[in-house]
């Protein structure tokens, strides 16, 4: 990418998220109910994205590499069980990435 | 302004190392620390941030960074939504208050109170600048550190994953059903065996988009009966 086209996508991802900020209060006055099905997609939305978002993550694990991608899976399930465990966010990301580290790093 | 502090303690914390993972993250990735400086000032979401890491790094693709920044912020327009009553009257405070929206500045003004005879307006508008200056400080902290750790960073960019991992987990026990996670982690992975690592964003967000539209009346239902 040229510094042109790095500026560009960084404005568009910037653009992008004011449009999604500033829209309601350019739409709606808090007199105006919101249409149902806006209300709907907000409800389920973000799961679904969230979802997306971990095998976008993903997306350049090979299975058929030599780790078969079990650097990626132990970790995953490192952050799951700390997460279940504790419920504190950092605490998850932090000890799944060591974890993480140390295994692609030492071990595969 | 000493009302608005305490509250935003803990984002201190959370933003100061998520925002220099971040930094470090993007100097390793071969970013000066300008793009993470600039990037936290303008775009001010951290999902959003680390994502455009990897766009940065792709091929250049405007209109997948447009829709992916749409629907990865899309949820913003539920927190407008939510907060069009308590903005109201903060006059000028008001465009910033809405441009630094961002999930944790959202998640302490919807559920905090300004304290008696503190104005309502000054106090959102501290808690509001106060997150935005932890993520700066520490996303331009972490890009300028980048260059002096020693050590090996090889698997740092996994943060991005534990950090999706956590809020996927997050969402999934606040559903009902988890119709709308499975459909996300079903439709990108088909479109990722279909269209490969490169470019199955957009068809991925197409099928989600259109099946949870198709699912909208059992999805409604279901939801109103548990």
């Amino acid at each position: 990418m040229t510094l042109t086209q790095q500026i560009i996508t960084i404005a568009l991802c910037a653009l992008g998220t004011m449009a999604t900020r500033f829209l309601p209060f350019l739409l709606f006055s808090a007199r105006r109910p919101t249409p149902r099905y806006i209300r709907y997609l907000g409800k389920v939305l973000p799961g679904a994205i969230f979802g997306m978002l971990v095998v976008y993550c993903l997306r350049s694990v090979d299975l058929l590499a030599s780790s078969h991608g079990l650097p990626e899976a132990i970790a995953i399930a490192v952050v799951a069980a700390l997460h279940l465990w504790k419920g504190q966010m950092l605490l998850s990301i932090a000890g799944g990435t060591i974890c993480y580290m140390l295994l692609v790093q030492t071990v595969f | 302004m000493g009302a608005a502090f305490p509250h935003t303690i803990p984002i201190f914390a959370g933003f100061w190392f998520l925002g220099i993972t971040y930094g470090v993250y993007m100097k390793v990735s071969g970013f000066s620390f300008w793009y993470p400086m600039l990037m936290s000032l303008t775009i001010f979401g951290g999902s959003l941030e680390f994502v455009a890491v990897s766009l940065l790094l792709g091929a250049f693709a405007p209109l997948q960074t447009l829709v992916v920044t749409l629907m990865l912020q899309a949820r913003h327009l539920f927190y407008g939504i939510a907060m069009l009553d308590k903005f109201k009257g903060t006059g000028w405070k008001k465009v910033y208050l809405i441009f630094g929206m961002c999930d944790e500045s959202f998640s302490i003004n919807c559920s905090v109170e300004a304290p008696e005879g503190v104005d309502r307006g000054w106090f959102m508008f501290f808690v509001t600048l106060f997150n935005q200056l932890y993520w700066v400080t520490g996303a331009t902290l972490g890009g300028v550190l980048g260059s002096l750790i020693t050590f090996n960073t090889e698997g740092l960019d996994f943060a991005m994953t534990a950090m999706f991992v956590v809020i996927f987990l997050d969402q999934w026990r606040k559903e009902q059903h988890h119709a709308a996670s499975l459909i996300g982690l079903g439709a990108s992975l088909i479109c990722l065996l279909l269209f490969g690592a490169e470019g199955f964003l957009l068809p991925t967000m197409a099928c989600i988009l259109a099946l949870l539209t198709l699912l909208r009346r059992p999805m409604e239902r279901e939801g109103e009966s548990t």
